[in-house]
């Protein structure tokens, strides 16, 4: 674990790797809500988590190292089903990449379990991991100017889902109805920090 | 007309509403956004009696004109601007009134960039997770002002504040921005840190609520490669692949993936929504947390 200095108010925490920081989140999550730790903002991303809005954070910086993290707990609640139609423009692209007939790249990304690592890019936006064993798949070298909302996207270790129309470099393998983000709605995203995801194929 | 609203006949460069903006959510990408001057806008609420989370509107450069549809009391604050009602000059920076379908217009700024206006009893848009602010990165909250929009106004709750000079500072001539060592601050050449600490940038006419940009002198990394996606705070100094920094404003991207080289003073942030593009920006680094970087080593012999 490594502390960084992050402005006034701020620490940054960088981890080894993904599953060490979605089990600091987690921790940081616990203490906050036992009242352990005070912090308005707990922001997980790709290997860091972000606290800001903290009275002293040098006084945090010198006592993180020592907390003991248990590793991310198993979680109690049930898995989100996202309903997905495989018809995305780039699904052979993908295919070749990892060396599959087009039709398996459906088959691979339905039976995966994933988790929302963090969010990010827009609101709802959730960066989901579970592809395992996979190569990463590159962003399209001209991203497109625009992507529907409800795209099904790969890019890197992750899968995500626009949230709603807008430019992306993400390549497109397939859409789903659910709505990811709606304001009026509690909560207003559908994919938090830590929710376990599946996509369920629909028929074309 | 006596319904408590206003009808946007200017809407200008750029006019938004905005209040104290909605942190909290920035681990659902959700940007804080808020009054870029948020002492400009916390004086003009205070001015029209208004508590200080009601929403004010925004201006950029050249201002706006609105017809409230009731009498309401105004203030407006930030850049100084020639402020009039139905054509006769009206006080900046007091409280004024005005009387229901009069013209309320907030002229170009005679310097700074955003005007704010506060109207007694606010803007009172739906707000969206808490916050009327208009979010120009995520598009939350109402969209900038078009001409002949009609917005809502709350009722007013207290009188007007009684003053006749309000002090408020005058935009910057020259922007000087105090600044610790960020997270990868390490990412950089000494020789890189030093041009930020010691060299003089410009505002960029890029720069936007999301960011402000400047010109100058590129920083040179001393790590090259990408940097994973990791969260980022307002004042945040980003060195985009051109190697010219950008200060994270209210809009700005809760994730990133460029390092963060420094964190700009919150307190410093006011002066830089009022900077206008080619204005100086001096970073005075105090590299608080971290050592300070050693000064390259000079080679002996030839």
């Amino acid at each position: 674990m490594k502390v960084l200095p992050m402005g006034e108010r701020a620490l940054l925490v960088e981890l080894a790797d993904g599953s060490a920081a979605e089990a600091l989140h987690a921790e940081l999550l616990r203490r906050r809500a036992t009242g352990e730790l005070t912090v308005r903002e707990v922001v997980p991303a790709a290997r860091t988590v972000l606290l800001n809005g903290l009275d002293a954070p040098a006084r945090l910086a010198a006592r993180l190292p020592s907390w003991e993290i248990p590793p991310l707990p198993p979680r109690a609640e049930d898995v989100l089903e996202l309903p997905v139609r495989y018809d995305g423009p780039d699904l052979a692209d993908v295919a070749a990449l990892w060396g599959v007939p087009v039709r398996e790249v459906p088959r691979i990304h339905a039976a995966a379990e994933f988790r929302v690592a963090f969010c990010g890019f827009a609101p709802g936006f959730g960066y989901l991991t579970g592809l395992g064993g996979l190569p990463d798949v590159p962003r399209r070298a001209t991203p497109r100017t625009t992507v529907p909302a409800g795209s099904v996207g790969l890019a890197g270790p992750y899968t995500g889902v626009y949230p709603r129309p807008s430019p992306g470099g993400w390549q497109l393998i397939g859409t789903t109805e659910a709505v990811l983000w709606d304001h009026a709605r509690v909560p207003a995203a559908l994919l938090t920090p830590g929710v376990r995801v599946r996509f369920v194929p629909e028929a074309r | 007309m006596t319904d408590r609203a206003l009808a946007v006949v200017r809407s200008g460069a750029l006019t938004t509403v905005q209040d104290e903006g909605r942190p909290g959510h920035a681990h659902l990408g959700v940007p804080r956004s808020g009054a870029l001057d948020r002492p400009a806008a916390a004086l003009v609420n205070r001015l029209v009696g208004n508590p200080p989370e009601a929403a004010v509107l925004e201006t950029t450069l050249n201002g706006c004109a609105v017809r409230p549809r009731c009498a309401v009391t105004v203030a407006v604050g930030g850049a100084p601007c020639p402020v009039t009602v139905d054509g006769r000059p009206a006080p900046w920076g007091m409280p004024v009134r005005v009387p229901a379908g009069a013209l309320l217009d907030v002229g170009t700024a005679v310097s700074g960039v955003r005007a704010y206006l506060a109207l007694s009893g606010g803007v009172a848009v739906e707000p969206v997770l808490g916050s009327r602010s208009t979010d120009l990165l995520s598009g939350l909250g109402p969209p900038p002002l078009v001409d002949g929009a009609v917005l809502p106004l709350g009722d007013a709750a207290f009188a007007h504040a009684r003053v006749d000079v309000v002090p408020q500072p005058g935009p910057p001539s020259e922007l000087v921005l105090r600044l610790t060592a960020g997270p990868r601050a390490d990412w950089f050449t000494p020789e890189a840190l030093r041009t930020l600490a010691t060299r003089a940038y410009r505002v960029s006419s890029a720069s936007n609520r999301i960011g402000l940009r400047t010109e100058g002198p590129p920083l040179d990394r001393a790590v090259g490669g990408e940097l994973p996606s990791e969260g980022m705070v307002l004042g945040a100094v980003q060195v985009p692949p051109d190697g010219r920094p950008v200060v994270f404003l209210a809009d700005h991207p809760t994730t990133g993936g460029y390092p963060v080289v420094g964190v700009v003073r919150g307190a410093d942030l006011a002066r830089a929504a009022q900077a206008v593009p080619g204005t100086r920006v001096r970073f005075v680094v105090t590299w608080a947390l971290t050592p300070p970087p050693a000064a390259p080593v000079p080679r002996s012999g030839p």
